[in-house]
């Protein structure tokens, strides 16, 4: 596969409101911490790819239609709308400030012509519709062109109104907001493959809840300990089965997947399957915890695998095999013996996520200095890119990385102690049948796309 | 950026732990013998396994945040300071710290961790939005409060990343952070739990006794304690060790004079 740059966006949010009407030119600004992009997801069709950022702002890009006149321009994702998701907040009892970052965003299944998604910070979850408006009615008998009320002695005859096109207008609105169901701090959310319900995990505890309901939610997994002394695991990710509404799987910090079932009881606290590899003694260390512990969990469009990240490799599990995962890929073994200096630094804490292309058939996950990492299941082959400015020029090819252990060094290489372990690249998603990825690295958004292989394989 | 320089700075503790070595019997004589013959060599494991120690608990105290601490986190670092404590008391480097301690041998002895976790994050020295309740008395204990634990937390982080020579000030932890780091550990989760108080009494009386014991623990890491593996290390030239001897103590007297105003009052 060959990965060309299509569109790169910074995160400069405040200046897209401030765009010239005329030009629609964009203002430079230094970035801002409230910039950096935290979540990244395309919808169903991959037509929109959301955006949200750590100052409670969300961006909608929309992929452009293909022009005959304009092949190589094809599928360019531009801005669609932005908006304020999220605002900060204080919690006067416990005297702490609730974050506006936005954690994490699911778009619903389309059912009409306007777009849906919830959007989350660490507390609340809101769901937003976006609807379109080109047309306009013009020729009100009662109200003039402004809106104020004619003079009724000027009306002389009766006309009906008309629809005018006008410029395109993209309005979001709140729909529902669902507050207060959440003590701890909101990881992830995802929404059934019924339509109707959705879940929202924290560290603790799952709630289930109705999208058309917000004063409720029900309570389906619940790990808090009586004592809490006694707490040594938290909830780190969870998502629904992509095809049967009753399950759902949740990952852990000790490395662990359960998968519970709906069906079985009304509290899902006894998992219906427990996955968990065991460790490896050679490998034994004070950190061999901290680096078991899942950060992502995604399952398989297809429904039958499911895959996890945790700190240095990537998982493919069987839902039929709960004692070790299929497949284990390696994302940056060399880290291995720099464990102790990630600890100190606490970047053994960063939380990557990982993504599976349309087919299954290439999994993707994000690494430090800009790199990001893909595997092909079938050919067991893997490449590192890397997403940045300077190295990559509009529509060039990306060229493949490597990171080198000491021993032979080629040119272009980069040696494990000049990475750097400030650029991150945490999120990341792919088109759900296209290959094309989205790609955040701090306040930068990048947009990749598969020359060659437009289409799934 | 902090991060590379940590990367660079503790190769030595890397290629310990990397090796998922088996603990050595503790044998005091023997390590401290074999620092002295090879300064460059790699340090021990006990003492690397009680700089990732120390470096677990400042992280855990690090917690003066206007945001709620990363639950995550702090489970996987205090499960982290566990699995050392487990260690340490198998191979009986506990019990030789223990008894050595100034009177207090049990285990459960209330420390300060937490407390003074707890404690970092009841004030806000600079918070946009302060408390309803908040009264002139209780923001001066809160800068005070939140200076004094930042020298504390500044001081022994930046310890910690220097050459393990350096963290013989480091080594000389107290008694208090030892011995109930397990108890604190638990009330570390418990305060993450009970942070609502029920009346306004209940939060001022809980920031009172944090002073009480912050003035605890605090005069705990500043006196040279002696610790058993420890003896010989304090004769080791140590330029930063004095100058940072020196520091803390004119910042213990400080401290003194504004408990002494606190308790008072």
């Amino acid at each position: 596969m060959f990965w060309g740059r299509t569109s790169t966006f910074v995160q400069k949010m405040k200046n897209y409101r401030k765009t010239d009407e005329g030009t629609n030119e964009l203002q430079c600004h230094p970035c801002a911490p409230s910039d950096i992009i935290s979540t990244v997801e395309f919808n169903h069709t991959g037509e929109l790819l959301a955006t949200g950022d750590k100052g409670g702002r969300v961006v909608i890009f929309q992929r452009e239609p293909e022009s005959k006149n304009e092949p190589y321009n094809q599928g360019e994702y531009n801005v669609y709308s932005t908006f304020q998701s999220h605002e900060p907040e204080f919690d006067y009892l416990k005297s702490l400030e609730i974050e506006e970052k936005i954690n994490k965003i699911k778009w619903l299944p389309q059912q009409n012509a306007a777009h849906s998604l919830l959007s989350t910070n660490d507390k609340t979850i809101k769901l937003w519709k976006i609807t379109e408006r080109d047309k306009r009615p013009e020729g009100y008998n009662l109200k003039d062109e402004e809106g104020k009320l004619k003079d009724l002695s000027t009306v002389t005859s009766l006309q009906v109104p008309v629809l005018k096109p006008m410029d395109l207008m993209v309005e979001v609105t709140p729909r529902r907001i669902f507050a207060n169901g959440h003590t701890y701090h909101v990881n992830s959310i995802s929404v059934n493959s019924d339509c109707e319900t959705y879940m929202s995990a924290d560290d603790l505890r799952i709630n289930l809840w109705h999208l058309a309901i917000t004063d409720r939610s029900f309570n389906i997994v619940d790990i808090k300990p009586a004592n809490m002394e006694d707490l040594t695991e938290v909830i780190t990710a969870s998502e629904f089965h992509p095809h049967h509404c009753n399950l759902f799987v949740y990952s852990s910090s000790k490395g662990s997947l359960r998968l519970c079932d709906m069906r079985a009881s009304a509290l899902c606290d006894k998992h219906s399957k427990l996955y968990e590899e065991p460790e490896d003694p050679s490998n034994r260390s004070f950190f061999s915890e901290i680096i078991s512990s899942v950060s992502d969990v995604k399952f398989s469009h297809s429904g039958r695998y499911m895959l996890t990240r945790d700190y240095l490799t990537v998982k493919v599990w069987d839902l039929n095999m709960e004692t070790k995962p299929v497949e284990t890929y390696q994302v940056h073994d060399y880290l291995r013996s720099k464990l102790c200096s990630l600890y100190e630094n606490d970047c053994i804490f960063d939380k990557f996520e990982c993504a599976w292309n349309g087919s299954d058939s290439v999994i993707m996950t994000g690494a430090y200095n800009n790199f990001f990492r893909m595997f092909d299941r079938n050919t067991k082959r893997d490449v590192t890119l890397e997403a940045s400015r300077e190295s990559s020029k509009p529509r060039a090819i990306l060229k493949p990385r490597r990171v080198c252990v000491g021993g032979k060094r080629r040119k272009d290489d980069i040696s494990v102690d000049s990475l750097d372990f400030t650029k991150k690249i945490l999120h990341t998603a792919w088109h759900p049948t296209e290959n094309i990825i989205a790609i955040a690295a701090t306040n930068n958004l990048y947009i990749f796309q598969d020359k060659v292989n437009s289409e799934m394989h | 950026m902090g991060e590379e320089e940590g990367l660079h700075q503790t190769p030595f503790l890397d290629t310990m732990f990397v090796r998922g070595l088996k603990r050595k019997c503790f044998d005091g004589e023997e390590d401290i013998e074999g620092t002295l013959a090879g300064i460059k060599a790699i340090p021990s494991y006990n003492l690397q396994r009680q700089s990732l120690l120390d470096m677990s608990l400042v992280k855990l105290q690090l917690c003066h945040m206007l945001v709620e601490p990363n639950l995550c986190r702090s489970v996987l670092i205090a499960n982290t300071v566990r699995q050392i404590q487990e260690e340490m008391t198998q191979d009986g480097t506990w019990q030789m710290i223990n008894t050595q301690s100034t009177g207090q041998a049990s285990l459960d002895r209330l420390v300060s961790t937490d407390i003074l976790c707890r404690s970092s994050r009841d004030h806000q020295a600079e918070g946009k939005h302060g408390p309803a309740y908040g009264t002139f008395n209780k923001d001066f204990e809160s800068d005070q409060a939140q200076d004094n634990s930042e020298t504390m937390s500044t001081a022994s982080a930046v310890q910690t990343p220097r050459n393990l020579q350096s963290n013989v000030w480091e080594m000389e932890s107290p008694q208090e952070n030892k011995g109930n780091f397990q108890k604190s550990l638990d009330q570390i989760f418990e305060t993450l739990e009970n942070k609502s108080p029920n009346t306004v009494e209940d939060l001022f009386s809980e920031v009172d006794n944090s002073y009480y014991d912050l003035d605890t623990m605090l005069t705990g890491m500043m006196s040279n304690t002696k610790m058993g593996h420890c003896d010989s290390l304090e004769t080791f030239p140590s330029p930063t060790n004095t100058a940072s001897n020196s520091n803390c103590k004119s910042d213990l007297n400080d401290l003194d004079h504004i408990v002494e105003i606190l308790v008072e009052s």
